[in-house]
């Protein structure tokens, strides 16, 4: 009988162990915890001329706060330009005039989109389209654009 | 009375070899009934057909009137219940006691109460004299006593019948008189149909009531203990006389020495 | 050369009869598989037996590769000014390579071939026989449960073994070679994701855990009833079982993170 204790009891470690790896891995280790939570989202389109290294999942941030994700990418085809949707968190309303922009966090970081506020009075609902945009910097046309600069060398800032 | 077993026309082949060739023979009930032979005639494949483990290639065999390869799982497995069968090695199962161990048909087939079990358990290793023993495990047994556990595991569940494959093999002088008399007893007090399987010839001679000696996968010799004894067959006086020399040959085929030798 | 090409025929068709057997093998223990979970009894002693045994190994071997990776992610990432980075290179790469491969590695070794050597020892001791003689069938009393059991104990494993594999990358990184603590675990949490590094490293284990068992108990029962078998037996159960699972981590790997 105290044979059949051991088992049960070595057993039990074994789960106690596989529940507490499985916390961390959850909670401490993945984004489960924001996953879980599944807060009630809308969703907002955006076009651009270049998304850049931007994929789905990719975070929308507000101020540098995290609040929504990029749900899918395409192209729209009656334009050619890229169409990002986004689910952003119902608590967060934004205004109308609202510009975003496809920005990397670091030198070498995951690129994300910046949401800038604007100041109208009217808030962006379900299915609404961000009319403002700015497309994520390529480093050739960077480097590109720098160059005619350099040759025009007139001098201004700009 | 019908013959408890009866096994007609059995043909059963291991690749090319034949290892019984249009065998039959009946086995009556409650006696003990010897099947001798060399090693090598497959007596072991024998008691495996009789269980329905193997399938013949052609033949019947029948117990208790049922033909066994014709069975369905279930009802093979029914029929087993009233089969115990003990193995060469004894083949307890090593990671339980000597108790659960003979508690393990019980325990698996019956809904008995843990007391009941208990009180037969006790009943049946106190049959071969093992009472004492039931805390140890398989691997602390000696090959005498490991085999009288699984015989108390085979009659746990009452059987008509008992298979003992081999009983004697390997063991001391004293082993075999312990095996030999719970043999007798088994039969004697039970009624049970036994089948040895043996080629321990004087042994199971002492306690069979009925011998067939089988050699090439055929019958050679069959009948009570005097009628085989006086056989005039070669091949049974080579046998139950240890003669070197016979219709089984000492040497292994080859060319003559002679030749060999060049000479 | 006709011999030749005899012989490399006639041995592709035996590997090909044995690639038969093991699928009845397979197909004859699926209908007997809910078995064990009304014989919990059974069901515990495998478990035991393969898992709570296995944990020593797991958890030293776990620990230690996670050091590792701390070690050698943190000289590469140190050079690129990224050392926080660490954390998400140690989590990302156990979760969804180390973890689960190692893991089976060492499962195959440990208690692979001790479930090939067990089958063995018991067919060739007659025990498989005496059970079928007491009317009790082995496949539901001895395979289904070793079976489920190794199923369910891989994937328990794998995530203790990742879990560790953490806190080891944590111990090196930030106790030893000063990382910061914050930016170690908010790295993690913003590039580790829970569908696609956990749950698909979680489902690798499973995959692996139904090859091993598979090939741990077919070899146990094909081996022939001698030791010289059992043995033979027990280091093919090593030799396919390894082989196998970083074949399936392969194609596993192009399936999910394509």
């Amino acid at each position: 009988m105290d044979k059949q204790a051991k088992i049960e009891l070595g057993v039990g470690v074994l789960v106690v162990l596989a529940a507490a790896a499985l916390f961390m891995l959850a909670m401490k280790v993945s984004n489960f915890a924001a996953v879980a939570q599944d807060r009630p989202t809308y969703t907002l389109k955006a076009h651009f001329d270049n998304i850049g290294g931007l994929k789905v999942r990719a975070p929308v941030k507000l101020s540098g706060v995290v609040i929504g994700r990029v749900s899918s990418i395409g192209i729209d085809r009656s334009n050619y330009r890229a169409l990002v949707t986004m689910k952003i968190d119902r608590a967060y309303e934004l205004p109308a005039d609202t510009s975003a922009a496809i920005l990397t966090s670091g030198l070498l970081g995951d690129q994300y989109i910046g949401l800038e506020p604007g100041g109208d009075d009217e808030m962006l609902a379900d299915g609404d389209e961000i009319e403002l945009t700015q497309s994520a910097l390529v480093l050739e046309d960077l480097i590109g654009q720098f160059l005619v600069k350099m040759s025009d060398s007139k001098g201004d800032d700009k | 009375m019908q013959p408890h077993i009866e096994i007609e026309h059995l043909t059963f082949r291991r690749g090319e070899r034949v290892i019984f060739d249009d065998l039959s023979l009946t086995i009556p009930r409650g006696q003990v009934t010897a099947v001798m032979g060399p090693s090598g005639t497959g007596k072991t494949t024998l008691l495996k057909l009789i269980a329905g483990q193997l399938r013949p290639e052609s033949g019947r065999v029948r117990v208790d009137g049922e033909d066994v390869h014709r069975l369905s799982r279930r009802a093979l497995f029914e029929l087993r219940r009233r089969m115990g069968m003990l193995f060469q090695s004894g083949a307890l199962l090593t990671d339980l006691n000597v108790f659960d161990n003979v508690a393990f048909p019980l325990r698996e087939h019956t809904r008995l109460s843990e007391a009941a079990i208990e009180r037969i358990v006790l009943m049946k290793l106190q049959a071969v004299g093992l009472r004492g023993a039931r805390h140890l495990m398989p691997s602390e047994l000696s090959g005498g006593m490991a085999r009288r556990v699984a015989l108390a595991r085979a009659i746990a569940l009452d059987p008509a019948m008992v298979l003992y494959d081999e009983p004697f093999v390997g063991q001391d002088p004293i082993t075999m008189g312990v095996l030999l008399k719970l043999i007798e007893k088994l039969n004697h007090s039970l009624g049970l149909t036994s089948v040895v399987v043996s080629h321990d010839v004087e042994e199971v001679l002492s306690i069979a009531h009925q011998v067939y000696v089988l050699s090439e996968g055929r019958v050679v010799a069959q009948g009570d203990v005097a009628a085989v004894r006086e056989s005039a067959d070669p091949y049974v006086r080579q046998f139950l006389g240890g003669l070197p020399d016979g219709p089984v040959p000492f040497h292994y085929p080859a060319p003559p020495f002679r030749e060999e030798l060049g000479l | 050369m006709i011999r030749m090409l005899r012989a490399i025929g006639r041995w592709g068709l035996s590997r090909l009869r044995a690639a038969g057997r093991a699928g009845l093998f397979l197909l004859g223990l699926l209908p007997a598989l809910a078995y064990p979970f009304w014989r919990v009894r059974l069901l515990l002693k495998q478990v035991y037996n393969t898992g709570t045994l296995s944990l020593p190994i797991i958890l030293t071997a776990g620990l230690f590769v996670g050091m590792v990776l701390g070690l050698q992610g943190y000289n590469v990432l140190v050079d690129y000014n990224s050392e926080e980075a660490v954390g998400t290179m140690t989590a990302l790469s156990l979760l969804r390579e180390l973890g689960p491969v190692v893991t089976a590695l060492l499962f195959v070794g440990r208690a692979g071939s001790a479930l090939t050597a067990e089958i063995g020892l018991m067919r060739s001791t007659e025990q498989l026989s005496a059970l079928e003689m007491m009317a009790v069938d082995p496949v539901r009393f001895i395979f289904a449960p070793r079976f489920v059991a190794v199923v369910l104990v891989v994937p328990l494993l794998t995530l203790i073994f990742t879990a560790l594999g953490i806190l080891g990358g944590y111990l090196v990184a930030v106790g030893w070679l000063g990382v910061d603590d914050g930016a170690f675990w908010s790295q993690m949490t913003a590039h580790v994701d829970w569908q696609d590094d956990v749950v698909n490293g979680v489902i690798k284990s499973v995959v692996f855990a139904v090859w091993i068992a598979v090939v741990a108990l077919f070899q146990g029962e094909e081996a022939p009833p001698t030791s010289e078998g059992v043995s033979y037996a027990t280091t093919r159960t090593v030799v396919q079982g390894s082989l196998g699972v970083l074949a399936l981590d392969f194609v596993l790997t192009a399936l999910m993170f394509n």
